[in-house]
């Protein structure tokens, strides 16, 4: 559905951040992007959704096809009509707008009926936000404020979504919540997802195929299971020891053995 | 105490009606800030081309409905060509750019409008008769009470185009959030040049209302000036606060010149408006009605 092919990026013409990243988002599948802080996962979500170019980065290298189409280079707005939406980080709902203009706004490249019919099927997968509608979105918790990024990024009618990591900050039982709906979105909505995440214990259970990135580059990638089991990414990303068992941070001097892919 | 209070109601009614009139031009500015966050310092010289313009078409011995929709037509084109021309290429850039640009702006116009449309005061007569409305005790001119009814007209066509329409919307999700704004599929651009185009609407009806007022001249721009007090005391981003606060000026300013005038001899009326302002600033820095950053405990 999506594919990436060796992209560059560079930020204000000297700052190479991503030096060929090749991602591969499936048909109706989620695909997860692992990795440490400022390893490049969120700036290649941008890369790809076109917002890049507002920061000052530039794809100089590689291309993002969407179904048949090259993305990059594309204005981010153009983006989207062509259906595929990015989630930020950190929620970024409109503040001032009330919960039912946030999603009138989502909606923008859609006609009036559409947004209508959009407006219920996110009341439906979210009926918290109905409770809320005519809030001001700024003074939402800040699980229904996720929920309400998610909800708008569907009033476009997607067929890709990115979603940069939407577990930061909430309940683990409001994390569980809110991938639950995500996978019922992807079965039922037959959506592609591209899902960014530092939880991965979480990312890993949810989704299909897994790449690890480090420093700008994709160091492992495999299907989700075997990520799972992979000793590096359990004791690394899960923190389990080789049995299995929750690593003890008593035993091991563990910064001392953390293992880099690169170096 | 019955000639006192009569008195304190006409200044009232005549502070009020000048004050919608200066709220109008507020108006056009808050739409800039609200949508572009840019800061235009050239709004009273938009007012002033504005009336230029009018009273050149009328010179060509047109029908002044006529004048006034080529003055309309030709503000928007005016609006969308200078966010085009001059503030895209600024996107991005430090605030102080753009307050910079639209001072320039500002110079050129008060150079180059009189320099094409013609130096000399001339009257911008409007068909409403010189008949003092009366209300009560208190009495209006006919333009005042007409600049005021535009003013609320504006208010009111405003108000519903950004809560119920979905262009409006878009706009404040702009105003909001210009990244995010994008990524939903928002041309951003387009919206900011739409603010413009809006100010260039409100400049072009507030150019004939001040004009007809004021008479048309290089001195129109500074009713610009009084945009800021209006401005700061209502809100920088907040339609609402443009009319209360264009209100309350106009009150103030009324006022002053009742009851303060006669003890100084005259002239109050100038700067009572800033005194006002710096207080404002002093104490409620964003406004009466401008929007803090929303913050969740």
């Amino acid at each position: 559905m999506l594919a990436i092919n060796n992209i560059e990026v560079v930020y204000d013409r000297v700052i190479l951040v991503l030096k060929g990243v090749s991602i591969d988002v499936g048909d109706g599948a989620i695909t997860t992007l692992l990795g440490a802080n400022g390893a490049g996962k969120t700036t290649t979500l941008k890369a790809i959704s076109g917002v890049l170019r507002s920061e000052r980065g530039e794809v100089t290298k590689g291309t993002v096809q969407l179904a048949d189409r090259r993305i990059d280079g594309m204005r981010a707005h153009d983006v989207t009509r062509l259906g595929l939406v990015q989630v930020f980080e950190g929620r970024r709902v409109f503040e001032n707008l009330t919960t039912e203009e946030n999603l009138v706004a989502g909606g923008h490249v859609q006609t009036t009926p559409t947004v209508k019919q959009g407006i219920d099927l996110v009341y439906s997968y979210f009926p918290r936000l109905k409770e809320r509608r005519n809030q001001v979105s700024g003074y939402l918790s800040g699980g229904e404020q996720q929920m309400l990024a998610i909800g708008r990024a569907l009033m476009s009618q997607p067929k890709v979504v990115l979603l940069d990591e939407p577990s930061l900050g909430l309940a683990p039982m409001l994390v569980e919540e809110i991938f639950g709906i995500v996978g019922r979105l992807v079965k039922q909505e037959k959506l592609s997802v591209l899902l960014v995440e530092q939880n991965a214990t979480m990312a890993l259970a949810v989704a299909d195929h897994g790449y690890v990135m480090e420093n700008g580059r994709i160091v492992l990638e495999g299907p989700a299971e075997k990520l799972r089991t992979n000793s590096d990414i359990k004791e690394f990303y899960l923190g389990l020891n080789d049995g299995g068992a929750r690593k003890s941070y008593r035993d091991t001097k563990h910064y001392k053995r953390r293992k880099r892919w690169l170096s | 105490m019955r000639e006192d209070l009569e008195f304190a109601f006409a200044l009232l009614m005549s502070g009020a009606s000048i004050g919608l009139m200066y709220s109008l031009i507020a108006l056009g500015f808050v739409l800039v800030y609200k949508a572009t966050d840019a800061i235009n310092f050239a709004q009273g010289e938009f007012v002033m081309l504005a009336g230029m313009i009018v009273v050149t078409v009328l010179g060509f011995q047109s029908p002044l409905i006529a004048a006034i929709a080529v003055v309309v037509m030709v503000m928007i084109g005016f609006g969308f060509g200078l966010e085009k021309v001059v503030l895209r290429p600024l996107l991005g850039r430090p605030v102080v750019a753009v307050i910079m640009a639209t001072i320039g702006v500002a110079a050129v116009l008060r150079g180059w409008g009189p320099l094409v449309l013609g130096i000399e005061t001339r009257a911008l007569p409007l068909p409403i008769g010189d008949e003092p409305i009366h209300l009560g005790p208190a009495t209006l001119p006919p333009i005042q009470a007409l600049g005021a009814v535009v003013a609320v007209l504006f208010f009111v066509v405003f108000s519903w185009f950004f809560k119920k329409s979905r262009m409006g919307v878009a706009m404040r999700a702009v105003a909001d959030n210009q990244q995010v704004a994008q990524a939903m599929g928002i041309n951003v651009e387009r919206y900011f040049a739409l603010a413009w185009a809006m100010a260039g609407i409100v400049s072009a009806l507030g150019g004939v209302i001040w004009g007809s007022m004021l008479g048309v001249d290089v001195q129109l721009a500074l009713v610009g000036l009084k945009v800021f007090p209006v401005v700061i005391l209502g809100g920088l981003d907040s339609i609402g606060g443009a009319l209360i606060g264009g209100l309350i000026i106009g009150i103030v300013e009324s006022l002053a010149a009742g009851y303060l005038d006669p003890y100084v001899g005259g002239g109050t009326k100038d700067f009572a408006p800033y005194v006002l302002m710096i207080l404002v600033l002093m104490i409620r820095p964003y406004g009466i009605f401008g929007r803090r950053q929303i913050e969740r405990v």
